[in-house]
């Protein structure tokens, strides 16, 4: 889903995602609050995984720091 | 070199058997227009996963906004779509935008940019009689529990009917949750077939049972 540019930034859709996952929401409440559909979520979190925005957990898929400032970043350039 | 990949590949897909209805999907993970997707990603939904021959042409841009305009309705049955073809993610990228452009419809399902052929081969959508380069037109409904469900297959030639894909998730969904079957030309609200029964007893009783019955092996019910 190209979740992260060659720059490091985050897409939009990352940043919802990223957003959604600060409060540990499940995948599929993430693909409601994104308007993404479920597939698409879960493709994308093996990328934000990679880059390490996100950590799968016992309890699920939460933001990590880096994802956090991630966060910050794209709100510092909009 | 290059020769012998090449021959080795056309001994794999004509040697490939097709897959079977009922068993697992073929697992894959494949480069998309919405980038690199697997199977277990769409667990969960149904899946209609399609071939065409190729970007730009004409047969497959019908086809593409005919799926395109089918969306929404399989979208309220849970269904995801997912083309494929033996074409770059730049060629799907440029021919998605090109149908936008021209005819005002956007392509809302990914599609597998399958250059190596894998995917093809592991669902048996290269027909070497037809084209040895192209898949051929090949539609497969696959379960939320990964399960390859029906297998539709039309040569180069013949658009695929869209209506009739909708027909058979609708009488798929219909089958799982009434346990029945659907009878030739069944759509929804049409009577359906109870399964016949499988002892003299049950025979018995089923001419007692209250549904619509022909014989004892014949029984239609509304559901």
């Amino acid at each position: 889903m190209a979740c992260v540019n060659a720059r490091g930034e985050i897409s939009e859709s990352a940043r919802q995602i990223l957003i959604a996952l600060l409060e540990g929401a499940p995948l599929s409440q993430v693909a409601v609050h994104t308007g993404l559909p479920l597939y698409r979520i879960r493709s994308a979190m093996r990328e934000l995984g990679a880059a390490g925005l996100a950590v799968e957990t016992a309890e699920g898929w939460k933001t990590t720091e880096t994802g956090r400032n991630a966060i910050q970043g794209a709100l510092a350039r909009a | 070199m290059a020769t012998d990949v090449a021959m080795a590949t056309e001994v794999l897909i004509a040697n490939h058997s097709l897959p079977r209805l009922g068993q697992p999907a073929p697992v894959f993970e494949a480069e998309t227009t919405h980038g690199m997707l697997r199977l277990d990603d769409f667990r969960g939904s149904w899946l209609v996963l399609f071939s065409h021959p190729a970007d730009f042409t004409p047969v497959c841009t019908t086809e593409f906004i005919a799926f395109a305009e089918l969306a929404p309705e399989l979208k309220k049955r849970g269904v995801e779509l997912c083309g494929l073809s033996i074409d770059s993610t730049f060629s799907h990228i440029a021919w998605v935008r090109n149908i936008e452009r021209n005819f005002g419809v956007k392509i809302p399902f990914p599609v597998i940019a399958d250059l190596n052929k894998e995917v093809a081969t592991l669902y048996g959508m290269l027909m070497p009689g037809e084209s040895k380069t192209a898949t051929s037109r090949c539609l497969f409904v696959i379960d939320p529990n990964g399960i390859l469900r029906a297998m539709i297959y039309y040569p180069l030639s013949t658009g695929r009917n869209t209506q009739e894909v909708l027909r058979l998730i609708d009488a798929l969904q219909a089958t799982d949750k009434h346990g029945i079957a659907t009878p030739a030309n069944w759509k929804p609200g049409d009577k359906v077939i109870v399964p016949p029964p499988a002892t003299t007893d049950d025979a018995e009783a089923r001419m007692q049972a209250g549904y619509e019955t022909k014989d004892w092996y014949f029984s239609k019910k509304a559901v």
